[in-house]
């Protein structure tokens, strides 16, 4: 970086602010419109898994509580876009850098534990183990 | 009046909770007092209090927060430390059936509150203050974004340590560990206040590193100056950056974690009792999801502190920084990855343990790239062995070593053998003194000067750093020793006498160590009261390259006159070279934030809820509740919140600094 000449001082005259924000573009407040959007579409994912519940429309339990979990992950992302105004533009990309980085840890945290309490239950468990060979 | 109505009051604290049948409570209790009554008389008489109060206790500059963190952070070193001589000493004794002398329920409370307070309340307020301090003059900004949070996370931690303090005198503290697995920490097998202290004062403390976190990362990604792209970020700042994405990444998980241990005590949940499908594992897990980051926490910004040593006293700029930056990312993304290796002999079986066991190996790789990238930022060099230097030397030194017992230990059928020995403490202490502790002393050292305006004395810092280093190896080795012979950590009493010269020799180390930390206290008592200092005039007395370089020492309240412009890696080192000119005239006023009491309030508060909680005294629970939440209301109708420092002293400082800056070149 030699080509910037002795003339150039020390700081810029220009900054008088305590903040000065380097990156320059602000955040997406949203409209009327996309609130609205949000919240129909909020409700709409609420309801569903109350009439699951409610009308026991799924048999198998275990179905129901991964669809229920389903809606609620789509819910998830409803309110970050729509209420947080997440997108891959506002504050130069970082709150969807922080979005990845969430959804990275959370997978790791939640799936890791999954996979280690599965284990750990299997093996460990007083009255599962019934035959040493079957230790995963 | 009946017992009903004093427990209403007091819950359940009685005069028999005070532990007044231990004499070395009693004595230790003593000698605090006493310690404690000389200060405040000593503070009062010197008429200090509101000095204290004004500069220092309500300040929202986050100079002085980050020096009252470290100031918090030596004070619970010295506390912890204790803890550690004690237990020395009765490992060092009690052998031949001789008991030693102290009781199991002492013993299991001071390995208890030994770890807590080494890793919360020391270096994480350590490399807190650090971070508080450094990293917005590196990035050439005022202050924080949020500066008076940042005075109540600094409360909160202080409050959290009050906690810890007070559970020396006032009931027990837990006797389960530092990490209190259930269902040694459920109400059944632990029902006195102990660990409802260790919960209480981690949520108070916890909620204090959560938002110091989230004032960090929006502070570096918000304020820096213009022209600082990431990759001009000086590396400390990008340590920083990570260890707080870290710090808001884990902490809930810790935060939750301790919530639902509180739930199964206080209102008889089972979510980690041994039945009612409770899982104790599941604390275990869960707990190592968030203490596995938690040590990258800790010794990220280490790594940054080195960097920045190693470039400056090399005289170079930093070898491989790109690489640095990238090792830092990787490492906060494996962090997550790794910490089953915590309890690979709970059971979960040969597949999972290999997959943790691969990921832990993987992690020294980005570790061992930095240590490469210091060493070539070495080669060549001219370097001067300052203190930070030295002590750069001596972490490369250890913690290479930590580094390879640990990576022994991350295969998982080695840590069959040595799950829970000394050899695994040997470890810990290895890299986080080693790591952690020797890039605090680094730092100490090497930012003394810009916080006070003088360099530290250097006989002493010599024989500080060199009782720490020989201490160290003689507290810690024999340790290694024990561990591979297969002893098996916590222990009160032991059986064997042949084992007896190995504790000895650990002992000895820490009496090595305690004269380390005492000449370190003395090299403060000489620097700061000492007739002939040298007063650094110039501001850049290592001939640093960072921005903090840049300013005064120590620097004014503003910290930059005018906002600095970044063309380059090394700002000042490059300001340096095209010989750039400090403005000198058409100064501007300058918007600050106010001070404000707030912080103390909401953090003492926090301690009486917290006190109440661990005491049963329901109505001071509630009282104090409502009370923080309405001192935090109250707080957003304060609109005083911001001022003007006029251009007439900003022009005095200034001039003053020029005439400075004149006479010493």
């Amino acid at each position: 970086m030699s080509a910037h000449t002795s003339t150039d001082t020390l700081a810029s005259g220009t900054h008088a602010h305590p903040n000065p924000d380097a990156h320059g573009d602000g955040h997406d407040h949203g409209t009327r419109r996309t609130y609205l959007i949000g919240f129909a579409l909020s409700v709409i994912l609420t309801a569903i898994p109350f009439w699951l519940v409610m009308g026991d429309v799924i048999a198998d339990t275990t179905i129901a509580t991964l669809v229920i979990m389903g809606f609620g992950v789509v819910q998830i992302f409803v309110h970050m876009v729509y209420f947080l105004h997440m997108n891959t533009k506002s504050e130069g990309g970082w709150t969807m850098m922080a979005a990845i980085f969430t959804i990275i840890i959370i997978v790791i945290a939640l799936s890791g534990s999954l996979w280690v309490m599965f284990h750990l239950n299997t093996n460990m468990m007083p009255g599962h183990i019934m035959n040493p060979a079957d230790l995963i | 009046m009946t017992n009903e109505f004093w427990s209403f009051i007091f819950g359940r604290l009685t005069w028999d909770v005070l532990p007044l049948h231990e004499p070395i409570v009693v004595i230790t209790f003593i000698v605090v007092a006493i310690g404690g009554l000389a200060v405040l008389g000593a503070l009062t008489y010197f008429k200090l209090w509101g000095y204290l109060w004004k500069e220092w206790f309500t300040s929202v500059d986050h100079k002085k927060i980050g020096i009252m963190y470290m100031v918090l952070g030596l004070v619970m070193l010295l506390r912890g430390f204790a803890d550690a001589l004690m237990m020395r000493l009765q490992q060092a004794i009690a052998f031949n059936g001789y008991e030693g002398y102290l009781n199991a329920h002492h013993y299991d409370q001071l390995f208890s509150v030994h770890g807590v307070i080494m890793i919360f309340f020391v270096a994480m307020p350590l490399i807190t203050g650090f971070m508080n301090y450094v990293v917005p003059l590196q990035i050439g900004a005022r202050d924080v974004s949020f500066p008076f949070l940042n005075n109540f996370s600094f409360w909160m931690t202080a409050g959290g340590a009050v906690l810890v303090m007070m559970s020396l005198f006032v009931g027990e503290f837990a006797q389960t560990g530092w990490l209190a697995f259930p269902p040694l920490s459920g109400i059944e097998h632990s029902p006195a206040s102990g660990v409802d202290y260790y919960i209480w004062s981690l949520q108070v403390a916890g909620v204090g590193t959560t938002l110091s976190g989230v004032n960090l990362i929006a502070t570096i990604i918000k304020m820096r100056a213009p022209g600082m792209t990431m990759m001009k970020m000086p590396v400390f700042t990008w340590t920083s950056l990570c260890t707080n994405v870290l710090i808001v990444a884990s902490f809930p998980i810790l935060t939750a974690v301790l919530t639902l241990l509180a739930l199964d005590r206080y209102v008889g949940t089972n979510f980690f009792t041994a039945d009612f499908g409770g899982s104790p594992m599941m604390y275990i897990n869960l707990i190592w999801i968030w203490g596995h980051p938690e040590v990258y926490i800790l010794i990220l910004p280490c790594f940054g502190i080195f960097s920045e040593v190693a470039s400056t006293f090399s005289g170079k700029r930093l070898f491989g920084y790109t690489s640095m930056v990238y090792a830092t990312v990787v490492i906060t993304v494996l962090s997550y990855l790794v910490w089953l290796h915590h309890f690979f002999t709970m059971g979960s079986g040969a597949s999972v343990n290999s997959f943790f066991g691969i990921t832990t190996m993987i992690i020294s790789i980005p570790t061992g790239a930095k240590i490469f990238n210091w060493l070539f930022t070495m080669y060549k060099g001219r370097i001067r062995f300052e203190l930070p230097m030295m002590w750069l030397i001596a972490f490369m030194l250890t913690f290479t070593i930590g580094g390879m017992t640990g990576v022994l230990l991350a295969v998982p059928p080695a840590d069959f053998v040595l799950h829970n020995s000394l050899f695994l403490v040997a470890h810990f202490h290895n890299v986080i003194i080693g790591g952690v502790l020797f890039g605090i002393f680094a730092g100490i050292n090497y930012w003394w000067p810009k916080a006070f305006g003088y360099k530290l004395n250097e006989f002493w810092g010599k024989v500080s750093f060199w009782l720490w280093n020989v201490g160290f190896w003689l507290a810690f080795g024999p340790l290694y020793v024990l561990g591979l012979m297969g002893i098996t950590r916590r222990l009160r009493t032991f059986d064997d006498p042949s084992l007896q010269i190995w504790f000895i020799i650990a002992g000895i180390g820490a009496l090595v160590i305690a004269g380390g930390i005492g000449a370190m206290l003395i090299q403060f008592g000489v620097s700061i009261l000492g007739k002939n200092k040298e007063w650094d005039t110039t501001g850049d007395p290592w001939n640093g390259r960072t921005l903090e370089w840049a300013t005064s020492s120590p620097p004014p309240q503003y910290n930059f006159a005018f906002t600095p412009v970044i063309h380059d890696n090394d700002a000042w080192a490059d300001m340096k070279a095209r010989n750039a000119q400090r403005p000198t005239k058409d100064f501007m006023e300058i918007h600050m934030p106010r001070n404000t009491g707030t912080g103390v309030v909401l953090a003492g508060l926090s301690v009486v809820l917290g006190f109440a909680l661990i005491w049963y005294m329901w109505w001071l629970a509630i009282l104090s509740f409502v009370a923080l939440i309405g001192a935090a209301i109250i707080h957003t109708f304060n609109y005083d919140r911001d001022y003007y420092i006029p251009v007439e002293a900003v022009a005095d400082v200034e001039n003053e600094r020029t005439r400075l800056l004149s006479g010493a070149r």
